[in-house]
């Protein structure tokens, strides 16, 4: 596995390459399509990152997407695009850093509700400080971007999200996050710093994460804490991680595609029976695809090691 | 006088959260199911409540005795034809959940998209007992405090059948370990599955309790969802007792909240509260030390 490693980022730039100019070539209803793909894909593969490889499932992404989301919103203004984003990825880095310290105690059930609570505590907070401090709740996004400025800027976080992942799983600290996952009190006793270890790689996810939000506040032209922080944005990620498969960098984007297009599809051939047929299809999944897609892929994988095993080629 | 105000309000929101909490508590905690539909049942039954009122006049008491049956059986159908096989093929309690939050995930958009195609987006309400009635001196309305007095006798009375009755014991100790449970001669599945559909009974109970004075929608689920997981592990995850407790502070504190601070902070109070009971207790009110 390692041996082939270079061959992610390369595969990473030429896919990002071969994307690129979709936006020239479609029309706007398959390039908003694209949109929500790309936001999805670099959400769910950012969630992953952390949750994936520690097992922690956190429910936050919704409060740092509504984090970068609110920094773009009131800094689009007052500061030059380029600054804007870094401001956002800071905001959620350090947000990130200190609900990390506070929660490590925490862990099973009690940190993924602990993480929905945060979110929630988060968006009542911005509700309530906009109502006081500027007299209405929800604002308008000032920010000069185009549609296709929010694809191409979505395509290079996602870039940087997989780019990222793949750095990370090959350096010490994605050693000391498997080891975490695998067994979190021997990995202490190995010597791994899991405070850390844990705290660094949330921050990272929550960084990426910010950075999508920031990216997709102008979309919108009008935000409130109820669009920004919308706690749904969490289950949807992380049911579309799950059913890719977390514990594998590419393992997310399996799910993003196909639920995204899915989504698109039943919203708009069958608005009446939209959710009962999404229900379907969820139920479906779980008892067809017990291990994700990543699951069925290696099932099939290694059926077919086993074949060439059982029937060697002949040599030539 | 004010203070009496406030805090009569707050423990008759806490009992009715309480009550939603302890249903949830005993899928979560017992049978090891996070239902996320878990909000979905309760709408559902508060449509019930209504369906029943508005059409055939029949009062929301008698419903409850209606819906709670109903609902016991309905879910003890979805946990053995649904659930037990994800229960039976899973290697352990991560991939269970997993597999369950997936699943109960679905089972949410199900039962909502039939009530939206039953009764769609409208609020709906209606009026049983809507009259004040005065508490040393303070307006309590006449069907809220029936709705807390009931959920009060039903969390006694199911806080009794656990800790006084052989079924209750069995299923304590399921909660604690269902692997050992079975050690010791109890059938932790079937005791799981009648778990299940206890906590559906009192999710019913609670859906129709809610709809004498709530309005509602066929959308709400999720709050009550929500409201029930945050009393749940700040109880303590298996802990009736933890549930009750956590749900009487929540809606004290809410209460305390609109009176005394700022009727827009309530929330931000109550997951505050709820945070800060989790940074110092790591696994709830009650609940036991950590892995």
């Amino acid at each position: 596995m390692r041996r082939r490693d270079p061959a992610v980022p390369i595969a990473v730039l030429v896919a990002a390459l071969a994307l690129a100019p979709l936006p020239l070539l479609l029309g706007p209803f398959w390039q908003s399509l694209l949109v929500n793909v790309l936001m999805y894909a670099a959400l769910a593969t950012a969630w992953a990152l952390f949750s994936g490889p520690t097992r922690y499932v956190s429910l936050a992404t919704a409060a740092f997407f509504g984090i970068g989301a609110y920094t773009t919103a009131f800094l689009g203004e007052a500061l030059p695009l380029p600054l804007v984003y870094p401001a956002a990825a800071l905001a959620g880095a350090v947000v990130a850093a200190v609900v990390g310290l506070s929660t490590l105690r925490l862990s099973g059930v009690y940190f993924v509700i602990f993480t929905f609570g945060l979110a929630e505590l988060i968006r009542q907070l911005v509700t309530y400080a906009e109502a006081r401090l500027g007299g209405t709740v929800g604002r308008f996004v000032f920010v000069d971007v185009t549609p296709r400025g929010i694809y191409w800027l979505l395509l290079a976080v996602c870039v940087l999200v997989f780019l990222v992942g793949w750095w990370i799983g090959r350096s010490r600290l994605g050693w000391a996050l498997r080891a975490i996952g695998d067994d979190e009190i021997a990995a202490r006793h190995c010597g791994v710093d899991t405070t850390r270890t844990k705290v660094a790689v949330f921050a990272i996810s929550a960084t990426l994460i910010s950075l999508v939000g920031a990216i997709m506040a102008p979309r919108w032209t009008y935000i409130d804490p109820a669009i920004a922080f919308n706690p749904i944005l969490s289950f949807q990620v992380l049911i579309m991680a799950l059913l890719g498969g977390a514990g594998r960098l590419f393992g997310p984007l399996l799910g993003v595609v196909p639920l995204a297009v899915l989504f698109e599809l039943l919203q708009a051939n069958f608005p009446n029976a939209f959710s009962v047929l999404l229900g379907l299809v969820f139920l479906g999944v779980v008892y067809l695809l017990p291990r994700g897609v990543v699951g069925l892929i290696e099932q099939g994988r290694g059926a077919l090691r086993l074949a060439r095993r059982t029937h060697p080629r002949p040599a030539a | 006088m004010f203070v009496i105000d406030v805090v009569l309000s707050g423990l008759v929101l806490g009992g009715i959260y309480a009550l939603i909490a302890i249903g949830l508590t005993l899928q979560y905690g017992v049978a090891r199911i996070m239902n996320l539909a878990y909000g979905e049942f309760t709408v559902a039954a508060s449509f019930a409540a209504y369906a029943l009122f508005a059409l055939a006049g029949v009062s929301p008491i008698l419903a409850l005795a209606i819906a709670m049956p109903v609902s016991f059986l309905a879910n003890w159908l979805i946990y053995q034809g649904l659930l037990a096989p994800l229960v039976r093929r899973a290697p352990d309690a991560a991939a269970l959940e997993v597999d369950t939050i997936l699943a109960t995930f679905g089972l949410l958009f199900i039962v909502q998209g039939v009530l939206l195609l039953l009764f769609g987006g409208t609020y709906f309400s209606y009026s049983y007992l809507a009259v004040p009635i005065r508490i040393a001196g303070s307006p309590v309305a006449a069907n809220r405090l029936l709705a807390a007095a009931i959920a009060a006798a039903l969390a006694v009375a199911l806080y009794g059948a656990l800790t006084r009755t052989r079924i209750g014991t069995a299923i304590r100790a399921v909660a604690a370990s269902p692997s050992s449970a079975s050690l010791v001669g109890i059938d932790a599945r079937s005791y799981a599955a009648f778990a299940f559909a206890l906590g559906g009974a009192m999710v019913a109970a609670s859906g129709v309790l809610v709809s004498m004075f709530l309005t509602f929608n066929a959308a709400m689920g999720v709050v009550f969802t929500m409201k029930a997981l945050i009393v749940v592990i700040m109880g303590g995850v298996g802990n009736a007792l933890g549930a009750l407790v956590a749900g009487l502070i929540l809606g004290l504190a809410e209460a305390l909240a609109t009176g005394f601070l700022d009727p827009g902070l309530t929330m931000a109070v109550n997951f505050a509260l709820f945070l800060a009971v989790l940074l110092v207790r790591p696994t709830g009110l009650f609940g036991k030390p950590g892995r």
